[in-house]
């Protein structure tokens, strides 16, 4: 792999690390699958990259791209709550509708930002050679927005969500108002998620109608990537295993791409990458298996 | 003295260089957005071209990759091929493009299959683009598209046209065909047709005002192109389309492209930048039609004969 793609690949890994940031704390902090995410990563871009087109400052326009994405975590969440629809298929509702709505809210099926300004521009004249000033920018963003992320659900309000996650029951028996926590939480979830489609949208010059497809597929395995090297209670580490996770995920697809010597196809780019996946996820798992093994035989041997 | 020493080093480098030419092989990478048959075809037709242009075996490195339809790969895709520094990257539709546009500062980067470069802000302009860029568009050439009507009906004054008024693809359409018309001494009759049920009533607008009817590439208009072609059999005027599919449906003739084709016209441009042009002095090209779809039951219908040389030339003939 050349340092170019690379670097390449690990500012798309940042960005997308903030997806699973976004995925993490549905899935894991409130036990919401939500897939509301591929609509909103869209969403976040279209926003985003309409209201930049229009001349609208960019870090405003990422501002608005952002709430309107939470905005969707809103929808999903009240029509779980409000009218008693399964948590997965809300997502799904809101998810489909937003194609539409993205379509509508960008007029077409692209827009371009090539020649736009976009958040980086103020940085463009430091002298520092555009793909290592685009990492750097992604990669503050991503590790910001995670520390945020900690620290929030360091708080109060923060472990009030976490006990809803765990426990609903036993939260509202302890003074806890559920719903309200479950809207903050899929608000919080998809304004990370739209955040990132809007960096996507600026950092490789486009937003797209289709761009959102697989997002919670990708999130997803950095979550549990990053859980799986990680084994460990502190939120913290959890969160910027979220980063982690996403870089390795980009790097299996990295490696996917580069495996055309070993006799594979433009086509197989989409199982190599889940066998790649999957090997990471076994690999702690068999490696801490022989090890248990090991120390038994040790025992045994005393 | 002086003189013939420059000559002779200079024809000596130049042999120098010429057999370091050829003895690297090229590098090309190409990408699309999806695997499709369409754009399948056109990558196809790019390893064609090099070919016969003696870029095969040895004398090439082409690589081909998919982003499976999604634009995340596609970005990683870019950054990869940028990386691997080939000769030429080409890339085929829009979000491939706009990612390897974004990616390569100086490697050239060839689009295809892009239907409007300009919107995509791919290249600041058609004619000598500048920078690192260029490359093929397929927008619909609509100035075949008139010039095929024109052959049917040489004293062609007045084209009728249904559409849709809501449609981005076919107001812009429109307007591309009005400018084309004026050149050619045609007068642009338009009718709007907001949904498929007023198609009908839009056509009849036309009857009497013109000789010709042409349906753009509107949704709208060819959901409901049975419509048209009811009107023009009734009051005997030909119907013609801006694609091949509608000739099918009844429509006389149609000029439309193959991507195959579409990848040759690829492939020269690519053929171009290997043998030392810069990408940025080569003109953006729009994709010229191969197909031409007629359909002479129908002509008979509307009345009208369809001539020799487009009978000739005609790449499928419908018979139904």
């Amino acid at each position: 792999m050349s340092l170019y793609a690379f670097l390449g690949t690990l500012e798309i890994a940042f960005i997308y690390g903030l997806v699973a940031m976004g995925v993490y704390l549905t899935f894991r902090i409130l036990d919401f699958p939500d897939l509301t995410v591929d609509g909103s990563f869209t969403l976040g871009a279209a926003v985003t990259a309409t209201l930049i087109v229009a001349g609208i400052n960019p870090y405003l326009s990422t501002l608005f791209g952002t709430l309107a994405a939470a905005c969707a975590g809103i929808v999903t969440a009240w029509l779980n709550l409000r009218f008693n629809i399964l948590h997965l298929l809300a997502s799904i509702l809101t998810m489909t509708a937003l194609y539409t709505i993205n379509l509508r809210i960008m007029g077409k099926p692209n827009i371009a930002l090539i020649m736009e300004p976009t958040m980086l521009s103020p940085f463009e004249g430091l002298g520092i050679p555009a793909m290592y000033m685009k990492l750097i920018f992604v990669a503050v963003c991503s590790v910001i927005g995670g520390l945020l992320l900690a620290w929030f659900l360091y708080t109060q309000y923060g472990l009030a969500m976490r006990a809803v996650g765990s426990n609903k029951r036993m939260a509202q028996a302890n003074g806890i108002v559920v719903n309200q926590k479950v809207y903050v939480g899929l608000a919080l979830s998809n304004g990370l998620v739209g955040l990132a489609g809007a960096l996507f949208a600026q950092t490789n010059g486009f937003a797209d109608s289709t761009m959102g497809i697989g997002t919670i597929v990708v999130g997803l395995a950095a979550v549990i990537i990053g859980e799986s090297l990680f084994a460990t209670r502190s939120i913290l580490v959890i969160v910027m295993g979220c980063i982690v996770g996403s870089i390795l995920y980009r790097l299996a697809v990295s490696m996917a791409l580069n495996a055309d010597f070993l006799g594979f196809q433009a086509s197989d780019l989409n199982l190599l990458t889940a066998v790649l996946v999957t090997l990471s996820l076994v690999f702690p798992k068999l490696r801490s298996e022989w090890k248990a093994k090991k120390a038994k035989q040790k025992g045994r041997e005393v | 003295m002086k003189l013939s020493s420059i000559f002779k080093s200079a024809i000596i480098s130049t042999l120098i260089l010429s057999g370091s030419l050829q003895a690297k092989p090229v590098y090309v990478a190409v990408t699309a957005i999806v695997e499709h048959p369409a754009l399948d075809a056109v990558r196809d037709g790019i390893k064609q071209t090099l070919k016969e242009n003696g870029y095969s075996g040895d004398q090439l490195k082409f690589t081909y990759q998919s982003a499976q339809g999604k634009p995340d790969i596609a970005a990683q895709i870019a950054r990869k091929m940028v990386g691997d520094e080939p000769d030429v990257i080409v890339a085929i539709a829009t979000p491939s493009a706009q990612a390897a546009v974004v990616a390569s500062d100086t490697i050239p980067v060839v689009f295809s299959a892009v239907t409007d470069p300009l919107a995509a802000k791919l290249i600041p302009r058609l004619i000598q683009p500048g920078g690192n860029v260029t490359g093929l568009s397929d927008m619909a050439n609509v100035k075949e598209h008139l010039a095929l009507i024109k052959e049917f009906l040489p004293n062609l004054k007045a084209v009728g046209i249904p559409y849709n008024p809501g449609e981005s693809n076919s107001v812009s359409m429109l307007a591309a065909i009005k400018v084309e018309a004026a050149k050619m001494g045609i007068k642009i009759v338009e009718s709007a047709a907001p949904k498929s049920s007023d198609v009908m009533i839009a056509t009849k607008q036309l009857v009497g005002k013109v000789d010709a009817i042409y349906c753009p590439i509107d949704n709208t208009i060819i959901s409901a192109v049975e419509a048209v072609i009811r009107v023009g059999i009734d009051a005997q005027i030909p119907v013609f389309a801006g694609d091949t599919d509608t000739v099918a449906r009844g429509a006389v003739a149609a000029v439309g492209y193959d991507y195959f084709d579409l990848g040759r016209q690829t492939g020269d441009i690519v053929v171009r930048i290997l043998k030392g042009e810069k990408p940025g002095s080569i003109d953006v090209k729009m994709a010229k039609g191969t197909n031409l779809f007629v359909n002479p039951k129908m002509a008979a219908l509307m009345g009208i004969k369809i001539p020799e040389a487009v009978l000739a030339r005609a790449t499928k003939i419908i018979e139904k």
